[in-house]
């Protein structure tokens, strides 16, 4: 497949390994964490650490959008679908995420909820201009790859003058999370790659302020198996030679400073929330958006006063310290035990781009080696 | 009343086990799916004496949308049953038939799915030798649900089982992977794309026939259907408590199908197939079987993709197209789409 081949050559990966091999001091060791899940996934679907030197530990982090939700904002959407009876609309990640009293949204479903997978939002607007009888509610989530589609969804909403459908509106700020990650205390980090997706919309420009304020290089990449190498190769290049900058290996799909139009989407329609609950992270502020007054008509939360309840996460569930990239999922006394993505327990354990999803799925044959 | 097989739709009557019923299975089953078993008209059919072991087999058939490209869920019927008897080893020779229909459902669509059957039995050389109809209540059916049950004759001195991986053991695959799945995602509602993308929905017995032919130490047959190659390669570890290494870049997957994948966050490996089969045999019988294969029309692109491992854990693993290693895991729960 063109343009997709090309990053997952097995002859330029080994090639960029040897570089990283050549390039990794024996003295010490590089912590470097991937933000996105996007690449946790890329990671452990190719096995790209049999191909590093022992010297580089990849470290898994919060950038999954489901696993980073907290448990009582999925009890926000399940009794709205089975309280309030609406139609429910949410990705396919979601719906096995546990919340409160044992219930997903798959298993909501499975008691009589109105839950609908679908693939884009533009798939709920649809359904409710199907059902008009119906009121429609879309569990929007995720960073700001995902923000600028609801953007759009909501405008076209107002535009039809839809009056059944609304939004549960989770969208996060992938700088804010990042800011949260190195100020952690003694955090243990020696690089990030950064985003790949979220970077195409709010350009490379938010990071720079990490890596002057921490000190840390940060350096771009695409999702692919390739991206990935070279990041890191570039990562080991900046902190061999004690810089600390936001370089860009994305240049494919992403400028210094974004996509102009998805950003005044953005703008356009949310507004910024004082604070947000993250899971693993705890309560940030200014880490997330809701819709802006002018928009409140379809602002879920408002319109069927459905508030939020934070939630502890279950006992014995390491998803927090391991989002905060301090655990692996093997440090987690129930992965694999109690935990699997048959039923899992921890959110990291669900969608493919969590870290433990991701290590039970394609590396746990590691764990007996 | 001549049955109207041009504007008419399935009424209660037509399970009623009426005169509905009885002009339903002469005018459409009877006429369409014709054999002297069939025609005996009698609650059950009477076969003659077959020699050797018989095998028999049953599925259920739910596929929507019930057109597909490159199928329906007729031929479905008949090649996903005649397929699971063949990989036994065994020629397919009779079906049973069992359609449960929705009240309101177009007889001229229904005439078309019986006519596809009676093409894949044709071809398959199988003859549908008994059957049943029952009608249920509108909106309480997907349109037409169809059970096929299947029997054959085991070839002599051939034992296949999934309990039969040994280490050192090759892996071959018939072809490339994901095309019924993707083909039929290509048609749902609520994810309609364009794709050129055909099911591979097929009897397997003639490759097999020309498999078992070869001469070649065969240990296992099986089709990788629902669930894709990863399940069934996994589900064939644990049955012979054996691991698997296969090697990623060997696995063949046509671009349309590796392109709707990519778009949909699918695996191809999880993705169903209707007209492939893995193989498990001797390693020295390998080259020679491939070869077999590829000159079977259904076998043009086999593929020799790995090869059993002892391992306690019965892992399937990969080596990756980067020369990466990884678990090709069970299916958990549903593939759901990835979202950014």
């Amino acid at each position: 497949m063109k343009f997709i081949d090309e990053f997952r050559d097995g002859d330029l990966a080994r090639h960029l390994a040897a570089g990283i091999v050549r390039e990794a001091r024996t003295d010490r060791v590089y912590r470097l964490m991937e933000f996105c899940g996007g690449h946790t996934h890329a990671i452990s679907r190719y096995g790209l650490t049999d191909l590093l030197p022992p010297a580089v530990r990849m470290i898994h982090g919060p950038g999954c959008p489901v696993c980073v939700l907290p448990i009582g904002r999925i009890d926000q959407a399940i009794r709205l679908a089975l309280e309030q009876g609406v139609m429910l609309c949410s990705y396919g990640d979601c719906l096995r995420v546990p919340a409160s009293s044992g219930l997903s949204l798959q298993q909501a479903k499975a008691h009589g909820a109105d839950v609908r997978m679908v693939y884009s939002i533009s798939d709920a607007v649809q359904l409710a201009q199907q059902n008009p009888q119906h009121d429609i509610v879309f569990l929007a989530i995720g960073f700001e790859t995902t923000t600028p589609p609801t953007a759009v969804a909501v405008r076209q909403a107002d535009a039809l003058g839809l009056k059944n459908f609304s939004v549960l509106c989770n969208h996060v700020l992938t700088p804010a999370a990042m800011r949260a990650i190195l100020a952690i205390d003694g955090v243990q980090l020696d690089g990030i790659v950064g985003p790949a997706h979220v970077s195409t919309v709010i350009g490379s420009r938010p990071y720079e302020t990490f890596a002057a304020d921490y000190g840390k290089p940060v350096v771009i990449a695409g999702f692919e198996p390739l991206d990935v190498l070279q990041a890191i190769l570039m990562l080991l290049r900046q902190i061999n030679g004690a810089r600390a900058e936001v370089e860009n290996e994305f240049t494919r799909a992403v400028t210094r400073d974004g996509n102009h139009k998805a950003q005044a989407l953005i703008e356009a329609v949310f507004e910024m929330r004082d604070s947000f609950e993250w899971r693993g992270l705890g309560s940030i502020p200014k880490s997330a958006l809701k819709l802006r007054a002018a928009y409140a008509r379809f602002d879920a939360e408002a319109r069927y006063g459905v508030d939020y309840r934070a939630v502890p996460d279950r006992p014995g569930c390491e998803c927090a310290a391991i989002l905060r990239g301090e655990k692996r999922p093997r440090d987690c006394r129930i992965f694999a035990t109690a935990c699997t993505p048959e039923d899992p327990v921890g959110s990291c354990m669900v969608s493919p781009e969590g870290a433990c999803a991701a290590h039970y799925t394609y590396g746990r044959f590691r764990e007996q080696e | 009343m001549k049955l109207d097989l041009r504007n008419g739709r399935v009424e209660m009557g037509h399970g009623a086990g009426g005169r509905a019923m009885a002009q339903l299975i002469a005018e459409l089953f009877a006429k369409l799916l014709g054999n002297d078993y069939l025609a005996q008209g009698d609650d059950g059919a009477v076969l003659p004496a077959l020699p050797g072991r018989l095998v028999m087999s049953t599925d259920s058939h739910v596929v929507s949308p019930l057109f597909f490209p490159g199928g329906d869920i007729g031929s479905l019927a008949v090649n996903g049953t005649v397929n699971d008897v063949t990989v036994m080893g065994a020629r397919p020779l009779y079906l049973a038939a069992a359609f449960i229909l929705e009240e309101g459902y177009p007889l001229a669509e229904l005439r078309r799915i019986v006519e596809s059957m009676a093409r894949a039995a044709l071809a398959a050389g199988v003859l549908v030798v008994t059957g049943d109809t029952k009608v249920v209540e509108k909106g309480k059916g997907d349109g037409v649900f169809i059970s096929t049950t299947g029997v054959g004759v085991a070839r002599e001195g051939v034992t296949l089982s999934g309990k039969q991986a040994r280490p050192g053991d090759s892996i071959l695959l018939s072809g490339s992977i994901g095309e019924h799945g993707t083909a039929i995602l290509s048609q749902r509602a609520g994810l309609a794309f364009d794709a050129s993308i055909v099911s591979d929905c097929a009897a397997l017995n003639g490759l097999v026939e020309a498999m078992l032919d070869s001469g070649a130490e065969l240990r296992v047959l099986r089709d990788p259907t629902r669930g894709g190659l990863a399940s069934t390669l996994n589900e064939l570890a644990q049955q012979s408590a054996a691991g698997m290494l296969l090697d990623e870049a060997a696995i063949p997957v046509i671009p349309a199908v590796a392109a709707a994948c990519e778009f949909l966050g699918l695996d191809p490996c999880y993705v169903a197939n209707e007209g492939k089969l893995v193989a498990i045999c001797a390693a020295r019988d390998a080259d020679r079987l491939l070869e077999v294969m590829r000159r079977h029309p259904l076998g043009q692109n086999a593929a020799l993709i790995g090869e059993v491992i002892a391992d306690s854990h019965a892992f399937v693993q990969m080596t990756t197209r980067i020369g990466g290693r990884r678990i090709l895991d069970w299916l958990s729960g549903e593939q759901l789409p990835r979202i950014c």
